[in-house]
């Protein structure tokens, strides 16, 4: 343990502390709404530890919902954790022993603040890395404490404050636009996603998205590598994210810092969700009755 | 072991099987693929756009209030955002318009 790396780290991890404070304020007062004390508040937060599927968790528990809705419900959810997961690959090869807990603690915030690979000079990366995810899980456990506790007793209404998520996601998003020359990947997302929602409805579009979306960027893969002056070469040294930057023109290296820096903002809020309370409950019931419709068409196949 | 219990461990265990899958599978023994960096790269800007309509997923521009609260709020999230770059700004200022909107105007 380093002192100077702890310092550092937590004040990289700041611009996460007041959007996950939010995010878990809002988490944590909808679980006290739907029964559930401060107990199950810092369970959740300490063994999940994501924004959307606590969020919607609320309404698994509350319904209750079945075993068979709550696995198709998180799976659905965090799918896209996947994704976070591929891109670090390169990141946590020789985090050591810091490498299970980093692992886990890959969330939206987590994954904007450390995914450029960038890392402040004179401390060991690996550990710097823990530290800021250790900081980043304490102050979702804390904000869930905090909602939970003391929500009911605040002198104004907190209704709309799950709402930081989409802010969060917004803000990053405008932020990346303003710094990226390439808007295709935020394009693609977006055209895909809206497309997948109107096709599949709102229950059901997220896992076509994300299918949608890799496919459009691989077959976008030759256009944009040539247009970037990218190479990937998997012949080259993989050991760290900041080494595969180097092969990058400049203006792309810029744009991961900036991009990373954004993601952070954005990645706070991903794990929430943007409507509280009864609005919450009805989409949570909605996930997992769409999930247990699934199931009866499939056991009617 | 309370049911409840029981989900949030279902909960907790796909989170963490998700989380970790890609690790598992690809070993630092092995290269990995340029095409798994690549995805790496372009992947996290896309999410984020999936992430803002999956935000907005509910709103009905047919029904009152036809979505302005989340809207405008949205707006004024990107407004603030050009203006001062700064993301806890666009952040808590865009929340406190929306919780605004839906407490006091809709």
């Amino acid at each position: 343990m380093h002192t100077s790396t702890i310092k550092k780290s937590f004040t990289a991890s700041i611009p996460i502390l007041a959007g996950y404070i939010a995010l878990g304020m809002g988490f944590g007062i909808l679980l006290r709404n739907a029964g559930y004390g401060l107990p199950w508040a810092f369970l959740m937060s300490l063994v999940i530890y994501g924004g959307t599927i606590q969020y919607v968790g609320v309404s698994l528990i509350a319904g209750p919902a079945s075993i068979i809705s709550t696995i198709l419900t998180s799976l659905m959810i965090n799918a896209r954790q996947l994704f976070y997961a591929i891109s670090m690959i390169t990141l946590y090869k020789d985090a050591g022993k810091f490498k299970p807990y980093l692992v886990l603690s890959v969330t939206d915030e987590t994954y904007s603040l450390l995914s450029n690979g960038k890392t402040p000079e004179g401390v060991d990366p690996h550990e710097y890395r823990f530290w800021v995810c250790l900081f980043c899980q304490c102050y979702w456990i804390i904000g869930g404490l905090l909602g939970n506790g003391l929500g009911n007793v605040l002198p104004f209404s907190t209704q709309g404050i799950s709402y930081s998520m989409t802010a969060l996601f917004v803000a990053s998003l405008t932020e990346q636009w303003i710094s990226t020359k390439n808007h295709v990947p935020a394009l693609t997302g977006i055209i895909s996603t809206l497309a997948c929602l109107l096709l599949f409805g709102p229950e059901k579009f997220l896992i076509p998205s994300m299918i949608v979306i890799t496919f459009v960027l691989t077959v976008l893969r030759g256009p944009m590598e040539h247009r970037e002056h990218l190479t990937y070469d998997s012949e080259a040294t993989q050991d760290t994210a900041a080494e595969s930057a180097a092969v990058e023109s400049t203006s792309c290296a810029e744009d991961k810092v900036k991009t990373a820096a954004d993601s952070e903002k954005l990645q706070a809020i991903v794990d929430g969700m943007p409507q509280e309370n009864s609005s919450a409950t009805d989409a949570g019931k909605m996930l997992y009755d769409n999930a247990s419709d699934v199931m009866r068409e499939e056991a009617v196949k | 072991m309370s049911y409840t219990f029981i989900l949030i461990l279902i909960m907790a265990l796909i989170t963490i099987a998700l989380r970790a899958l890609p690790f598992l599978i690809f070993t630092k023994d092995r290269k990995t693929p340029a095409y798994i960096i690549y995805l790496g790269k372009v992947l996290p800007q896309a999410v984020i756009g999936m992430l803002v309509i999956y935000c907005l997923k509910d709103i009905s521009p047919r029904v009152a209030p036809f979505g302005l609260p989340e809207i405008l709020a949205a707006a004024a999230v990107a407004l603030l955002q050009v203006w001062r770059r700064n993301a806890v700004l666009s952040i808590l200022g865009g929340t406190a318009i929306y919780m605004v909107l839906v407490q006091v105007v809709f």
